[in-house]
């Protein structure tokens, strides 16, 4: 009996495995096929590494999102987030110059501050949720006019530029490679294996879980939910500072302009992933993948003069939209037949 | 089988219906009439069926073979409620009402009345006043639904089906949230609705009630119809012993006393938190304690209280010996302190979760190995509890909420064993659950206290409180009015102390 219990568990496992993870891998393999057929470049090995780059950063701050999300909460603020994090990077660097030079030193400090930055934005976000009994919605909305505002006002209205000594040691973090694979990409890599096993294989992640589903049965089940949830937004901050930390040395600068919409595709990301978006359930795997599906559209509409390269926006909506679509025709057959 | 029966003109029935769910069968040929004028009773343990029956009588299930007939004729009815055009309505257990609208806007739901585009109030209005009236309740058009008490809503339901001219009228567990005033309301309006011609059917798992008012009971086990008798042909006990099909000779096990100078494990004084005013008890080791009352006297607040769950403004709590406050639900769950709440859909249980989930989240940290959750232990720990609880279903990864209301229990009880207990706060523990597992649950009760787990035991089941208890504390407006014992124990007794007649003088 207990044989056929396991079998039957493994049986069930394999067919949810089907479909619910296969779909956002379908339609990123369709993708890359389409693109592939409408420029062979697109296959080039440049072009993926380009790609995976390019996703690091929605990827790794739809990471933290997943866990905001699966709580049951939202995070607008997370675009805003990083354009005044890259900004106050910036200036700290630019000051940190004249007593530590434009050396290793001036850069651990920026990133240095970026995280603790970062942590405490998400603290904020968490406790006004929380303690305040605000709504998620509402506290990020707020935080994400604030957090715009400021990188504005820090930057005069302009654009806050890191100092080229600086900019020269620092550069490297986004353009070089590590075993064939561009740095940006390994610390995607590294946050998805991460933030996977603490939404899969542990106490915490599990938690996310039950206060998405029911925040009263977890309370009941001796969950502490207001820490739980509060620590989902500080790892989101964390998401969004560790994103920033690979975007500075991109562009090497910040202007109010900078981060417009990540909270958006980042949202979208996890959504496409299959992440419900009134929590209880979600998957790292899902929003990576979601993340890739993202910017490869962009990439191919980059590659192809098919569709206007302006109308990405338009292809990335339809894209979120037949996904949940298709997420829901698909709970209904299940329904069904059972 | 049933000439007698079909002599009669029946309004709707069901002529051999089966029905499954993929390959699972669930209802094996069941023959059913309803009879206008006449009030059928369908009982049976969770999981015989019961439900899909209504449902498919209704519509919302088509049956897999065997037809519906409506008056002699076969149908094939509407799905998603639509019969309710043809005069079948049914009331889900959870009432279909919109909480933020008026009754006579819900009502009036989905078929306004209207002129020339704008909503004839006055004249919707008028109508849903003189269908009040006529039923006698003390309900306005007017009223808000979230301001009504379940009974008002349910009158609600029942104005609603009559407004539609329902002809049949079915519902599920309908006097499951009521208490006994309210019942007997209920069952007045069931009485008017028989005179007028109306057939009405209804499950229940209270069968004092289904012989009270039912014309006609039918009996499902297991997917199959057992019997269709007249109500005056059956006793009590009959019923339910075709409902569990074996003899039901004790309910109760035999109570096993603790030792006289057991420890007092936990001590309470002058409790004073929201709904209740110094509370005053105290629980030995291996004792099962009953606290009774009305629904809404401060029972659950207490042990809500005491668990964490809501503030303490003052009071002494000694746990073994030592003064203690539980801060949060965590504490009191390290220290062997375990509350199982009565609303296992809302507060107990996870229900689009599978039974692991569940069973595992109350004492997650001790399903930690090196930092991470080990599956293997969670379902080692599922395993054990199907086989200690006799959970029983069909699909291991079947989600909470397609469980019967016994087996979600069972699944709340071995949640809560998890942790190992000491003291068990059980909360209306067979609230919607049948017979056969009522009875199990009070065997693991009793055989928890005789493992030397202290128990209290909440519940308004005066069978219950005293067929399982030590003692019992009786609670009126947040107070404890008394603690019973012995062959004080009984229902008038309770009944004057809940009431209020009378009051124990040392905590007056």
């Amino acid at each position: 009996m207990d044989d056929s219990l396991v079998k039957n568990t493994a049986q069930n496992r394999m067919m949810k495995f089907d479909i619910k993870t296969m779909g956002p891998a379908i339609a990123l393999l369709l993708l890359c096929i389409i693109g592939y057929l409408l420029n062979p470049a697109f296959a080039s090995e440049g072009n993926i590494t380009n790609l995976l780059t390019r996703s690091a950063f929605i990827g790794i701050i739809a990471v933290g999102a997943t866990f905001v999300i699966t709580a049951g909460g939202i995070d607008l603020s997370v675009g805003s987030m990083a354009a005044v994090i890259s900004g106050v990077m910036i200036i700290i660097m630019n000051n940190a110059m004249s007593t530590f030079g434009g050396g290793v030193t001036t850069v651990l400090i920026g990133c240095g501050s970026s995280i603790i930055l970062g942590l405490g934005a998400g603290w904020i976000n968490g406790f006004l949720t929380t303690k305040g009994k605000i709504e998620a919605f509402i506290v990020t909305l707020g935080t994400m006019g604030i957090y715009r505002s400021l990188v504005t006002y820090f930057a005069d209205g302009g654009t806050l530029s890191l100092d080229f000594a600086i900019r020269g040691t620092y550069r490297p973090v986004y353009y070089d490679s590590f075993f064939g694979l561009p740095i940006p990409v390994w610390v995607f890599a590294i946050v998805s294996v991460l933030g996977w096993m603490l939404l899969n294989r542990t106490a915490f992640g599990r938690y996310c879980m039950a206060i998405g589903s029911n925040e009263a049965v977890a309370k009941y089940s001796a969950v502490n939910v207001d820490r739980i949830k509060t620590l989902t937004y500080v790892i989101q901050g964390l998401c969004v500072s560790l994103a920033t930390i690979i975007y500075v040395p991109r562009l090497g600068s910040a202007s109010a302009s900078t981060g417009v919409m990540w909270e958006l595709e980042a949202i979208a990301a996890v959504i496409i992933g299959g992440t419900v978006l009134k929590g209880g359930y979600g998957r790292i795997g899902g929003t990576i993948l979601g993340a890739l599906i993202l910017t490869t559209i962009g990439n191919i509409l980059n590659f192809t003069d098919l569709i206007s390269n302006y109308l990405n926006g338009t292809m990335q909506g339809l894209i979120i939209i037949i996904a949940v679509w298709l997420q829901r025709a698909d709970f209904r057959s299940s329904n069904k037949t059972t | 089988m049933l000439d007698s029966i079909n002599s009669q003109t029946s309004v709707l029935s069901a002529d051999r219906v089966s029905k499954s769910f993929g390959t699972i069968p669930v209802l094996f040929s069941v023959s059913f009439d309803i009879v206008a004028g006449e009030v059928h009773a369908l009982i049976g343990e969770n999981g015989a069926g019961k439900s899909t029956l209504m449902k498919t009588l209704a519509g919302f299930h088509q049956p897999t073979s065997g037809s519906i007939k409506l008056d002699g004729n076969t149908i094939d009815l509407p799905p998603n409620g639509q019969s309710e055009n043809l005069g079948i309505v049914l009331i889900h257990q959870e009432l279909n009402l919109a909480e933020q609208m008026t009754v006579e806007e819900n009502i009036f739901l989905g078929r306004e009345l209207s002129s020339r585009g704008i909503l004839d109030r006055q004249k919707m209005e008028a109508v849903v006043r003189s269908l009040l009236d006529d039923i006698g309740v003390d309900i306005l058009p007017t009223d808000r639904i979230a301001d009504l008490s379940i009974a008002k809503k349910q009158m609600v339901e029942i104005v609603k089906a009559i407004s539609r001219n329902a002809r049949v009228l079915i519902m599920d567990e309908p006097t499951a949230v009521l208490t006994e005033a309210e019942t007997e309301l209920f069952f007045n309006q069931v009485r008017r609705l028989k005179e007028q011609g109306v057939a009405v059917v209804f499950v229940s798992h209270k069968l004092a009630e289904v012989k009270a008012i039912a014309d006609k009971v039918t009996i499902l086990r297991d997917g199959q119809w057992i019997t269709t008798k007249s109500a005056d042909e059956l006793t009590l006990d009959s019923m339910a012993q075709m409902m569990v099909g074996r003899e039901l000779s004790d309910m109760f096990p035999p109570m096993n006393e603790p030792d006289v100078d057991a420890e007092r494990i936990l001590e309470v004084q002058g409790l004073l938190a929201p709904e209740t005013k110094n509370v005053n008890f105290y629980l030995k080791k291996g004792e099962i304690l009953g606290f009774s009352g009305l629904v809404g006297s401060g029972r659950t607040a207490v042990f809500e209280a005491i668990c964490g769950l809501s503030e303490i403004s003052a009071g002494k709590i000694t746990f073994r010996g030592d003064e203690t406050r539980f801060n949060s639900v965590a504490a009191a769950r390290d220290a062997g302190v375990v509350y199982l709440t009565k609303d296992r859909k809302e507060k107990g249980l996870l229900l689009n979760e599978g039974m692991r989930t569940n069973l595992s989240l109350l004492a997650l940290p001790k399903f930690i190995r090196n930092m991470l959750l080990d599956s293997k232990l969670e379902s080692d720990a599922l395993t054990r509890a199907i086989r200690r609880f006799d959970i029983r279903s069909r699909d291991p990864e079947v989600k909470a909420k397609d469980m019967s209301g016994g087996n979600q229990q069972k699944l709340l009880l071995a949640k809560i064993m998890e942790s190992d207990p000491r003291i068990v706060i059980i909360d209306e523990p067979t609230r919607g659950i049948d017979v056969g597992t009522k009875q199990q649950i009070y065997h693991f009760i009793a055989a928890l206290a005789a493992e030397g787990v202290s128990i209290v035991l909440i519940s308004s089941e005066m069978p219950e409180v005293i067929g399982m208890c030590h003692r019992v504390a009786v609670m009126r407006e947040g107070r404890i009015t008394g603690i019973l014992s012995g062959d004080d124990i009984n229902e008038s007794e309770i009944v004057r102390y809940a009431a209020g007649l009378k009051e124990a003088e040392t905590n007056g």
